[in-house]
């Protein structure tokens, strides 16, 4: 097969498997969980077999449908459309797996329309990831949306039904009110909507129309939660555990930063931003988001809300180095992309593990909990620490690449920033790794427990080696993604 | 012989048939050959959109007269665009009609009843194939008597209030527009269309002709229930039976936008619209006023079906504004979303209908847990409504990616902002209905889908939501011709 029909096998097989769930195996939990488990498999597959194919060289394109005159839904594939789709196919894997665990292991309704919906957003993300031009881009953009709706509202209470509310508003209002006009604007100015390295707007473009544009994007992009636009990330923490560490820590957020990186590389071209000063306005929003956000989840108490604001706060380490717009930050913005994903999954996968066994939400809870659940506690612990930025983590590799772009413009702004929030990050994920470590339990619990049941544990070991592996072996990656900067500087 | 008289005989048909139809026995018979009917003008009328799509102007004299005399049929892109419309509509809810209607009224009156349905569709056809202004005026009357008996028709007392109010209304703008008329008839000599249209520059500084174009486009305007001369519509559309509320939202007031886009472009030029007369200050306040303050209103409602009435008149809002930025770009976005909006609202309107089947009424309280009890009914409900709201893939996106286009092509920054609420205050009283049948418990589990026989008629519409808005050559195709021919800018 070549690389143009692995790429609509990968485009395909998660709808398949959305239609194998809900056809034949909706009364059988076993088959449908293999199922799922079978879909993920071959998703992965097909990604990895196209990545082969584009470092062969091969042209790799799909063309679906005209929608409009001269606009079509179509595919094509660059280096970091390959990194999200394998990234997000490849921990679909481990989260399938780890979902095995905790829905059974709270006995959860409605678990078909949990796969089913899961593996849409999935197919959704491999749209994005995949999008050859914008229209392609926030028609799944969209579609991702609406598939991750119910997941979130899955608890069907009166907390879910709230969250999911916000959830869909927040999201829904932004792509509408931003997205949408931002690229029927480009349309009109650029008369195409296609990626093209180096951009396609016309270069003599107003300054104030450009970052009036970009501003737009920025916003409209809501799934990277640049602040003021972040309320729906803890919002969709009501979601079951594996939503919020695959979803709301991978595909869904990634393809919010992946579309504001493809929209500046793509669209407008470093050269043409770079040229215009008011661009730093964006880079302050960013920052300011960092900071702003590390504070919020200072002050949290729930584990997973205090995630969700740690969440909010890396992204903005994406959207921040994209807008550096140097060759080595906007390896930095794609090298962090893999780098928190593998972290925040991690600490999803243990919080879940924690709620599964333990029925514990609550970060004062955690007295003590490394000693009964020594190996999830670990994996917390290498999560942190990438999150951090301290090696031998992932972390570190993303936040090295990102330094380094911001001395090649001597940004001392940036760097300030990127300084504050390692302190802050260290501040608030510290002391819950000391507290379930080294300090005793307040009293036994009820019902004495050990770890979660193994597939979690298997799943939230995987990821946490991850993000040791990523460390020390992260060449071909960084070769790969030198791709997006080769040609443009 | 039938080529040749091929433009004649979907208003020939249906007009023929409701005679017959009434000398029927009540029962099933009369529904049969209303839907038989409504099939054979659905493929009539898809054959002449595909010879308009052509560029083709087709033009036939009834009975022989030649125009401007004899009274001319014409048909080009923007009026296939449109009997297209009123034909799949009609061979969509006539199926659907009889097991609901049967339900809800029973069939004691069905001769009756279908005759009105049969003289309805020939009044929509008729209204949109005449090339003569005086010939509108006649068909107007036929399909509005016929939609006031079928409101009234409705099980609910308050039926007959909703008609008579929808009665006045209707008929006040009737007169308007016939006042309108004979002032044209009186300045110009003649009431062919294209005629007309070649004689106005003439008289266009007159009073009289001012005059005429105030009557005109006053009067139309009631019938489309622009705001705020919409307040018939939310009570007729409530307890209509839900079928005939289906009809009327899909097609009533589509052909009255139609017949707008034909005076202002069509026959008075926008030229005279926009220059000699200041029309673009009429309709965009009133558009965006309409469409803000019915989305909200229709958020407030109790009644789905209520809640969808609002809703129409919301989206006529989008309609009229795309017809008053007076460029050819903003006329095809008119166009398309008079075609796009008759396929979600009648998918929407037929999946209450399915629902109503079963629970018995729309009062949104009772629709907990809905969902899970009937699935098939309520998704279609859900695919229909994300079109309403302009997800991506659906109708719905494609009108408003061009009603967006052409306000940033105008550079009519507000007016992007007020498409984009709109469709978010649509979000709201969609999302409503969703979390009630999906998210809340009811107090039974047990499935009651709705019959077959509803529930297909009601797919067919929700798929064509999505085919129409994945290839979409067909109504672009035809909408940008249109926008041509009728010449957008003045």
């Amino acid at each position: 097969m070549s690389g143009a029909s692995w790429l609509q096998a990968a485009l395909a097989i998660p709808y398949l498997g959305a239609l194998l769930i809900i056809a034949v195996l909706s009364r059988h939990p076993n088959l449908r969980e293999s199922a799922s488990l079978l879909t993920s498999g071959a998703l992965f597959a097909s990604v990895l077999m196209v990545l082969l194919a584009f470092l062969r060289g091969e042209p790799i394109e799909a063309r679906l449908i005209e929608l409009f005159p001269g606009l079509s839904i179509a595919f094509h594939t660059e280096p970091l459309s390959i990194l999200f789709a394998l990234l997000a196919s490849g921990l679909w894997i481990v989260t399938s797996v780890y979902s095995i665990g905790y829905m059974r292991g709270l006995n959860e309704k409605h678990q078909t329309r949990f796969y089913v919906c899961f593996a849409i957003s999935l197919g959704a993300a491999m749209g994005i990831a995949f999008a050859a031009n914008l229209l392609t881009l926030f028609i799944f953009y969209e579609v991702l949306t609406l598939a991750t709706y119910p997941l979130v509202a899955h608890k069907e209470n009166e907390e879910a039904r709230m969250g999911a509310r916000v959830y869909l508003m927040i999201l829904i209002t932004t792509s509408f009110v931003f997205l949408l006009p931002a690229i029927v604007w480009t349309y009109a100015l650029a008369g195409t909507l296609d990626f093209r390295l180096g951009g396609i707007l016309p270069r003599d473009l107003d300054p104030l129309i450009t970052v009036l544009l970009l501003a737009l994007f920025v916003l409209g992009a809501a799934k990277a939660a640049v602040m003021p636009v972040h309320r729906w990330l803890p919002a969709a923490m009501v979601a079951p555990t594996p939503v919020s560490a695959l979803l709301h820590a991978v595909a869904v957020v990634k393809a919010g930063v992946f579309a504001i990186v493809k929209v500046v590389l793509y669209v407008f071209g470093t050269e043409m931003l770079g040229q215009v000063p008011a661009e730093r306005m964006l880079v302050y929003l960013a920052g300011f988001t960092i900071v702003a956000a590390s504070l919020v989840a200072l002050r949290q108490s729930n584990i997973k809300r205090m995630l969700a604001y740690s969440t909010v706060g890396q992204l903005s380490y994406v959207v921040l180095a994209t807008l550096v717009l140097t060759s080595f930050s906007e390896i930095g913005a794609a090298l962090h992309i893999i780098a928190h994903a593998f972290g925040k999954i991690t600490l999803f996968f243990t919080a879940g593990a924690i709620y599964v066994a333990s029925k514990k939400t609550e970060l004062s809870q955690l007295r003590g909990i490394g000693r009964r659940m020594p190996i999830t506690m670990t994996a917390f612990a290498i999560g942190a620490l990438s999150m951090i930025g301290v090696p031998p983590t992932a972390g570190f590799v993303s936040k090295w690449y990102i330094i380094a772009g911001a001395f090649q413009l001597d940004d001392y702004f940036v760097l300030t920033v990127l300084a504050l929030s390692t302190g802050l990050n260290a501040a608030y994920f510290l002391p819950v790794i000391f507290r379930a470590f080294f300090r005793e339990e307040d009293q036994p619990p009820a019902k004495p427990h050990g770890e979660a049941p193994w597939p979690m544990v298997a799943a939230l070991s995987t990821t946490a080696l991850l993000t040791l592996l990523f460390f020390f072996y992260n060449g071909p990656v960084v070769e790969l993604e030198s791709g997006l900067v080769g040609k443009s500087r | 012989m039938i080529a040749h008289n091929l433009v004649a005989l979907p208003v020939v048909l249906p007009l023929l048939a409701a005679a017959v139809a009434v000398l029927l026995p009540p029962g099933r018979k009369p529904w049969l050959l209303a839907t038989g009917i409504a099939w054979l003008v659905f493929a009539a009328s898809l054959a002449l959109a595909l010879r308009a799509l052509g560029g083709e102007v087709l033009s036939y004299p009834m009975g022989g007269w030649e125009p401007p005399w004899g009274i001319e049929y014409r048909l080009d892109a923007a009026n296939a665009l449109l009997m297209v419309l009123i034909g799949a509509v009609a061979a969509a809810v006539f199926p659907f009609a009889g097991p609901s209607v049967k339900r809800e009224l029973g069939e004691e009156k069905s001769p009756l009843f279908y005759a009105a349905l049969l003289l309805f569709l020939a009044g929509q056809l008729g209204i949109a194939v005449t090339g003569d202004a005086f010939n509108v005026f006649v068909f107007l009357e036929i399909s509005s008597l016929a939609s006031y008996t079928l409101v009234a028709s409705g099980k609910d007392r308050k039926a007959l209030t909703a008609a008579f109010s929808y009665l006045i209304i209707g008929t006040v703008g009737a007169t308007f527009y016939l006042i309108g008329i004979g002032l044209l008839y009186a300045l110009t000599g003649t009431l062919n269309m294209a005629d007309l249209a070649a004689r106005i520059p003439e008289v266009a500084e007159t009073r009289a002709a001012h005059t005429a174009f105030a009557f005109i486009v006053v009067g139309l305007c009631m019938k489309i229930a622009l705001f705020p001369l919409h307040l018939w519509l939310p009570n007729a559309y409530t307890y209509a039976p839900s079928a005939v509320t289906a009809l009327l939202a899909a097609s009533s007031t589509k052909v009255a936008v139609y017949l707008l886009i034909r005076f202002v472009y069509g026959i008075f030029g926008a030229d005279f619209s926009y220059r000699e007369m200041p029309l673009a200050w009429l309709l965009i306040p009133l558009a965006v006023v309409g469409l803000l303050s019915t989305s909200l209103v229709a958020i407030g409602q109790n009644k789905v079906k209520r809640m969808l009435a609002y809703s129409s008149v919301a989206q006529i809002g989008y309609m009229v504004l795309g017809i008053g930025m007076a460029s050819s770009l903003g006329l095809a976005a008119a166009l398309l979303h008079v075609f796009n909006h008759a396929l979600m609202k009648g998918a929407l309107f037929m999946a209450l209908g399915a629902l109503v089947y079963r629970v018995g009424t729309s009062r949104l309280h009772q629709w907990r847990g809905i969902g899970r009890r009937m699935p098939w009914t309520m998704a279609a409900f859900v695919a229909a409504g994300l079109s309403l709201i302009g997800v991506p893939l659906t109708v719905g996106f494609v009108s408003k990616w061009y009603l967006v286009l052409a306000a940033i092509e105008l550079g009519f920054w507000p007016i992007v902002a007020v498409i984009v609420i709109g469709s978010l205050l649509a979000v709201i009283y969609i999302g409503r209905v969703i979390e009630v049948a999906w998210f809340e418990k009811g107090e039974s589990d047990e499935r009651c889908e709705a019959p077959l026989s509803l529930l297909i008629p009601t797919w067919v519409l929700v798929i064509a939501n999505f085919w129409f808005g994945i290839d979409t050559r067909l109504t672009v195709g035809l909408a940008e011709l249109a926008a041509q021919s009728l010449g957008g800018t003045p």
